[in-house]
């Protein structure tokens, strides 16, 4: 499953270490929240990053206490039709000032990259070799976007203000 | 109407690109069909009996006559020569094929019409009163703020993967004629007791399996806060909206398992948590919207005018006149409803050749615009009295002047077991029988207004709950059945039907439908008691008796 | 004529066929006994058994290209000719039962 990052195919530094598996010694680690919770301090002390999966049927806030230590958040979407990591995507970035890597995993398709950027993901598990290829062309699709979210993209009606103010100004 | 700016058109164009793209990977095989499914529902196009359907957006009810013909071009140019007007103010189109589907939003896309969200677990079409902006007593322009709540919501890209589908409706008349009170937010705009634009804000409602009717959540949100309101209330039901269950999913069982209280707590919660001022909805932001709305420049009008005092002598324009015809906020003009219900046609078609002849007349009388109603009727908003006559001759030449406006064969129907999937019985039928029962004139006027709904299964597209006489179409070993409610309504009093007995096969319905309405002429306290106001004094007994007496 | 899309469990009552809508264009399909879709239900393989059934089903949903929103459909089978079972599968094949727009004379026929 090819990871996207900064609109490319990249290498994932993550281990992803099953919740009945060892850590590794140093490394990057890529743990459940179960296994995460369990024993915070084991994970956040080792050498080498850390990075919790959030499940999208809890509260990210059990994991903000933990937020300064950690490299990576990666939120779930079980199927592409489960939004609920889009609000937990947002709250993370733009409530909890979330500045890490924000990770999108599980069915992760391309038609929902443009959605998952404007809510704060930065990095994407992408299910089919075929869509990661196409991150950069695809995050073309948009230019123009009605609401605010926290990715800074103007929206249409700030635009249209700018034009209101520039044109009264006469500009 | 709302003009579409360089905006505007560039997000349409670019969801018209998107999607081309996608029905190209569909046919391809890049993408499964359980991939591409909900793509195309967030372009409004479902999987029917006979073909694909198509259905399109009319923002708030509102189309100029240029993109009327835009519709009559699609439907003659990739349909079959019809468009059915829904109880969303949105149109249809019954035969489309996946293959002309980029090429017919293209199309549309020109005049600035889209499909955007027209189905889907995102928002769907806001919806108002089809006489906003011309009402007599209305508040302000409820299209002004429909239009903020369309833009907000469109490809939203925290909600569009609700657990289900999401409807908004706004009223701002004392008669709410936008059915809020069955919608999942419901918006009253009013003025609080300091002058201050707002919005009454309900929840919960919702017809189906389980209706209900919605809630006060909050009595006022002032006009500036309504995005981050609504956004606060969307957040919590994305986040504990039943994702388990699809008859469980909708925004108004999460309102009903934590209880009103509950619930606006936690809106509240997270609302007072939005630290943004990015939502707020400042003077300069509405005045833009507004600019961009077309008000005419009415003339002073006289309200008598020669033309229709030589036309009463007419008695068939004086009857259309005196049913399709209500007053208008400017002296001297009238706004006119425009009957889909001719005898024994399906309800709320229109042809091609309709639409495109439509459109001509409004250019003539009304201004260039048009309106949909959620009663499955069109109306010209701005029609000068004295035009009156020469607009009935046009319109009843086009099979458009039935004069039944609100009455017993104004019938409401979903498109039932004859297109819909989803359906267990016809309803289409139904209706046509039932307007030929009802043809008489002067019998429907004799019994008043009087409105039926038919559904052809518990999804209830047809509203059935809230018709004061409800139909809803069953499947019993094989064969239709239907049950009847009665004593439902859909307005600012908004109450479900009671069933009045058991299901009656599809042979019958008429027949008990015509012993509903001799029961209520018999028991009725004067001829000023509507249907409705009679089942509420009485209960369904005395109707039940007379409709099951023999059967 | 509950809806078929809400099938969990294959059962037959009698010959059935596999029907669906044809991808590009949604038309009404039924599946034939040489892997292929056919417009016609004259042509349609006919199953009498639940696992004939499930194995034809089965066979042509893996045609995700082809058709959409494939499902089993009563059929009645008199002198070897093949009628539809039910009146929505009566509604699929000939189209609907109602006039269009009698004032402007559409035919009716899907």
């Amino acid at each position: 499953m090819p990871l996207v990052k900064g609109g490319q195919i990249v290498a994932d530094l993550f281990a992803h270490v099953a919740d009945d598996a060892e850590l590794p010694a140093d490394g990057a680690v890529l743990v459940t929240a179960k296994r995460f919770l369990q024993d915070p301090e084991a994970i956040l002390r080792r050498p080498g990053k850390a990075g919790v999966i959030w499940p999208n049927s809890r509260d990210v806030d059990d994991l903000v206490p933990y937020l300064e230590r950690l490299a990576v958040v990666a939120l779930v979407f079980p199927t592409f039709r489960d939004g609920r990591a889009y609000s937990q995507a947002r709250l993370l970035r733009e409530r909890f000032a979330w500045r890490g890597e924000l990770r999108a995993t599980g069915q992760v398709l391309r038609d929902q990259f443009v959605f998952m950027l404007r809510a704060g993901f930065d990095a994407f598990e992408v299910k089919k070799p075929g869509d990661a290829e196409a991150f950069a062309q695809t995050v073309k699709r948009y230019s123009v976007f009605y609401q605010p979210t926290g990715d800074g993209r103007i929206t249409a009606l700030h635009r249209r203000m700018q034009l209101r103010h520039s044109e009264s100004a006469g500009l | 109407m709302y003009a579409y700016d360089e905006i505007d058109r560039t997000l349409v164009n670019e969801r018209v690109a998107e999607f081309r793209d996608q029905v190209k990977r569909r046919l391809s095989g890049e993408l499964t069909e359980d991939e591409f499914k909900m793509l195309r529902l967030q372009n409004g196009v479902y999987l029917q009996l006979h073909a694909y359907m198509f259905r399109v957006a009319i923002p708030y009810g509102t189309l100029s006559s240029r993109q009327l013909r835009a519709l009559a071009h699609v439907a003659r140019r990739y349909d079959r020569g019809y468009g059915h007007f829904t109880t969303r103010q949105n149109i249809q189109f019954n035969w489309i094929k996946l293959k002309d589907l980029p090429d017919a939003l293209s199309d549309l896309a020109e005049v600035g019409i889209h499909a955007m969200q027209t189905s889907g677990n995102n928002t769907r079409n806001v919806t108002s009163d089809q006489w906003a902006g011309v009402a007599p007593g209305e508040i302000e322009d409820p299209r002004i703020w429909a239009e903020l709540m369309r833009q907000y919501t469109t490809l939203h890209p925290e909600f569009s993967f609700l657990p289900r589908k999401f409807k908004i409706a706004i009223t701002a008349s004392a008669h709410d004629r936008a059915a809020i009170k069955i919608h999942d937010v419901g918006l009253r705009l009013h003025k609080n007791a300091d002058g201050e634009t707002g919005f009454e804000v309900l929840v919960g409602g919702g017809l189906g399996r389980t209706p209900f009717i919605a809630k006060t959540i909050k009595p006022f949100v002032a006009g500036r806060d309504i995005l981050s309101y609504l956004e606060a209330i969307m957040r919590v039901y994305n986040q504990y909206g039943r994702r388990d269950n699809i008859y469980k999913a909708r925004i108004k069982i999460l309102v009903h398992e934590l209880g009103i209280e509950k619930f606006a707590v936690e809106v509240d919660e997270e609302w007072q948590q939005m630290k943004s001022d990015a939502l707020v909805i400042d003077d300069d932001v509405v005045e833009d919207i507004r600019s961009r709305f077309f008000y005419p420049a009415y003339e002073k009008l006289p309200h008598n005018p020669e033309e229709l005092k030589k036309a009463a002598q007419d008695q068939k324009f004086e009857a259309w006149r005196k049913n399709s015809t209500f007053a208008h906020k400017a002296p001297g003009y009238a706004i006119v409803t425009i009957s889909l219900k001719p005898v024994g046609a399906p309800p709320g078609d229109a042809t091609a050749e309709q639409m495109d002849a439509l459109a001509d007349l409004a250019d003539k009388y009304s201004f260039g615009e048009i309106r949909v109603g959620h009663e499955q009727n069109l109306a010209l908003p701005h029609v000068a009295r004295r035009d009156l006559p020469a607009l009935w001759k046009a319109l009843d030449r086009l099979g458009l002047a039935t004069p039944n406006v609100n009455l017993v064969s104004d019938i409401i129907a979903c498109p039932g077991l004859d297109y819909c999937s989803l359906a267990n019985a016809r309803s289409i039928p139904i209706a046509q029988e039932l307007t030929r029962r009802f043809a008489n004139h002067d019998t429907a006027n004799l019994i008043g207004r009087l409105h039926i709904n038919i559904s052809g299964c518990i999804n209830a597209c047809g509203h059935h709950h809230v018709g004061h006489i409800g139909i809803l179409g069953v499947e019993k070993n094989g064969e239709e059945f239907y049950q009847i409610t009665i004593g439902g309504r859909a307005d600012e009093s908004a109450e479900l039907g009671a069933l009045i007995g058991p299901a009656v096969p599809y042979g019958e319905v008429a027949d008990v439908v015509e012993d509903i309405v001799e029961a209520y002429l018999a028991l009725r306290a004067s001829p000023d008691e509507l249907f409705v106001d009679t089942v509420k004094r009485l209960g369904v007994e005395p109707f039940r008796e007379r409709v099951y007496a023999t059967r | 004529m509950t809806s078929p899309l809400e099938q969990k469990k294959i059962k037959i009552t009698g010959p059935s066929v596999v029907t669906a809508n044809r991808t590009v264009d949604g038309a009404v399909i039924y599946r034939t006994a040489q892997k292929d879709w056919s417009t016609d239900l004259a042509h349609a393989a006919i199953v009498r058994a639940a696992d004939e059934a499930r194995t034809l089903l089965a066979e042509s949903v893996a045609d995700d290209v082809g058709a959409v929103g494939a499902y089993i459909a009563p059929v009645e089978v008199t002198n070897g000719k093949i009628a539809p079972g039910n009146l929505r599968e009566q509604i699929r094949r000939s189209g609907v039962t109602i006039n269009l727009l009698p004032a402007i004379g559409l035919p009716v026929q899907a």
